[in-house]
């Protein structure tokens, strides 16, 4: 695909073309996208059509590939009982907000940072790296008696969404995407738009940033993947059934409800996050890899 | 917009000031004072969220965990509440199962996706399908694909997914999640499935790096695959290696959902209780955040303790 043919790798481009080599190499491709397409195609194969078969069906022995009796009722009850509507709103605006909060802040921050350089800049960077040391389960404690009463405000924002909203502006890894990607942006043109006598926002807002659209993208995408597949703080700091994400709604009535409704329902809940990943798959790639992680 | 550059040219007269430190060096102090202060507006919104929800929650975390509050009320009580915690047995229970996830992790979850990146990387055709499918279970709700985990895949009885591939294949059944041997070994398959898609593509971006030389000369040397792979691939991607060895033994110490969702927390005869579930249980269950915070306070000291061995070994390399 994007790899031209020229690059050598592990095994010689002669030896794939030769008889045995050639054969090889088909057969072994072909056992591997069948057997990936088994192990990674099949659970969810197996998740979306279990969903639709009975109680009875989904206990019977040995199991059947394909629903004999679909039952698209177990959908709509997902849908109705869980009040999934509700759950994926919430979700949405959750990570609506994130996206927003970590647009706005992060990006001045890295813009600052790598741009506008004050003094302690660079003591401030080193504070924000340094978080990315400290493992979440650590903080988890600490984080939630602080949002129950935040400091000097003495402002409890639990069910509030300012209590994911502004927690995951701390994200030291945005920050350090942004400010490389920033940094690669020319002095000269920094010093340009000065002369013409842009002030700094102004330059971010019209030079910096839609030069800048593929790593705010990315930044973007994550921070919506981010919320959708967060758990424990969402379900900590959003107790309330009104204020649940889809994750933790289907957790909290995973209990009482008949199993195939909860799988139902957690099809319905993975759908937002797998059309975005099959559309913007390119930069979620890219993202992940050039993502400083390169060794 | 238009932005005209002109080497050298010198500022329009009656132009406002333009405030930033790229400009000449020769500044007036009040002009530096107003550049910082435009440079920290910028940083503020930033700062606070991280001084708020990260900075002082890890000085927090540490005070907490030597305070103990009862009825609003705060006490300094010393050492007390690392000394209750290391008297409960669930403790080293919690420590064992975590360490033993972590070990079984680095052996499946750590090289299962770098030998998949090595056997991709191989590959011409169908690169950008088989890359989407590594990747696609990383992105959903890792509470959605532990149910299905917990309820098709490790269902107990021969009905179940896995079980009925091993009766088809003649192989013994599991009880999976029932039994206390399976389930870690349950929990480190489940946890590889949704997680392995980001190792890959990041080996996958590193082994593009290597040079074509490297294989060619030790190909001329008379190296076989697996030596090429030995002499040549790894030691050219040991510091993604490291690097990658010690996200994923910080990032399988905090194993908190697969217990939660497959286990019930934890598990037959507690063997799916982890260190993270335990602060869970402690802060939010048994009234007891000092207590979670002093074990918080431990886990950091022990992921202190590998982080220091990773940069021990990684800057002997260099």
């Amino acid at each position: 695909m994007a790899q031209d043919t020229g690059t050598r790798t592990l095994i010689s481009q002669a030896q794939l073309r030769r008889g045995r080599g050639r054969a090889t190499y088909w057969m072994l491709l072909a056992v591997v996208i069948i057997g990936f397409t088994l192990v990674f195609l099949g659970p969810l194969y197996w998740m979306v059509t279990g969903a639709l078969k009975s109680g009875q069906e989904i206990a019977q022995t040995p199991p059947t590939l394909i629903p004999q009796d679909p039952q698209w009722q177990n959908y709509a009850d997902a849908w109705n009982n869980l009040d999934l509507a509700k759950l994926l709103f919430n979700t949405f605006y959750y990570a609506a907000g994130a996206v927003l909060f970590q647009l706005v802040f992060d990006t001045a921050a890295a813009y600052s940072l790598s741009k506008l350089r004050p003094v302690f800049g660079n003591v401030i960077l080193g504070m924000m790296l340094a978080t990315l040391m400290i493992p979440a389960m650590v903080l988890i404690v600490p984080q939630y008696v602080t949002v129950i009463d935040l400091p000097i405000l003495h402002i409890n924002l639990l069910d509030s969404p300012f209590a994911i909203w502004l927690p995951l502006v701390a994200n030291a890894f945005n920050i350090f995407l942004l400010k490389r990607f920033f940094d690669s942006i020319p002095e000269d043109l920094m010093a340009a738009a000065l002369m013409d006598g842009a002030t700094p926002l102004r330059t971010l807002w019209s030079i910096v940033l839609p030069m800048s659209r593929p790593i705010l993208g990315v930044v973007s995408i994550f921070a919506v993947t981010a919320v959708w597949k967060d758990f424990l703080w969402p379900k900590l700091v959003m107790p309330s059934p009104e204020t649940r994400t889809v994750s933790v709604g289907i957790y909290a009535f995973a209990g009482g409800t008949p199993m195939n409704v909860v799988i139902a329902a957690s099809v319905i809940a993975a759908i937002p996050t797998v059309i975005i990943f099959l559309v913007f798959q390119r930069n979620i790639m890219s993202g992940l890899t050039t993502g400083g992680l390169k060794g | 917009m238009a932005i005209t550059t002109v080497p050298g040219a010198v500022r329009a007269p009656g132009r406002p000031a333009p405030s930033s430190p790229a400009g000449p060096p020769r500044t007036s102090l009040g002009r530096k004072v107003r550049d910082n202060l435009t440079g920290h507006t910028f940083l503020i919104g930033a700062v606070l969220c991280f001084a708020v929800f990260s900075w002082y929650p890890m000085v927090r975390g540490v005070v907490m965990s030597f305070q103990r509050t009862r009825r609003g009320e705060t006490t300094w009580v010393g050492w007390d509440n690392y000394l209750r915690i290391l008297d409960d047995p669930s403790f080293w229970t919690a420590w064992k199962n975590t360490f033993y996830f972590t070990a079984l992790a680095l052996v499946l979850g750590y090289a299962v996706p770098f030998f998949v990146a090595i056997l991709l990387n191989e590959f011409r055709h169908a690169q950008g399908y088989l890359r989407i499918l590594v990747y696609l279970p990383v992105m959903l709700p890792p509470a959605s694909a532990l149910f299905l985990f917990k309820f098709y895949a490790y269902d107990p009885s021969d009905a179940g997914l896995f079980n009925a591939i091993l009766k088809s294949l003649g192989l013994p059944t599991s009880q999976w999640m029932q039994s206390p041997e399976m389930t870690m070994p349950a929990m480190v398959i489940a946890s590889t499935w949704m997680n392995m898609g980001g190792a890959v593509l990041i080996y996958l971006a590193s082994l593009q790096n290597i040079p074509g030389e490297l294989y060619e000369a030790a190909e001329l040397d008379g190296a076989g695959v697996w030596r090429r792979i030995r002499h040549v691939t790894i030691p050219q991607t040991r510091l993604i290696l490291a690097l990658m060895a010690m996200l994923q033994i910080v990032a399988t110490m905090q194993l908190f959902i697969e217990p939660l969702i497959l286990a019930n927390g934890a598990g037959a005869e507690d063997s799916a209780t982890s260190v993270a579930y335990l602060i869970y249980q402690h802060g939010f269950f048994q009234n007891d955040l000092n207590g979670a915070a002093a074990l918080g306070v431990i886990m950091l000291v022990v992921l202190a303790g590998f982080s220091a061995v990773y940069l021990r070994l990684t800057a002997k390399q260099d």
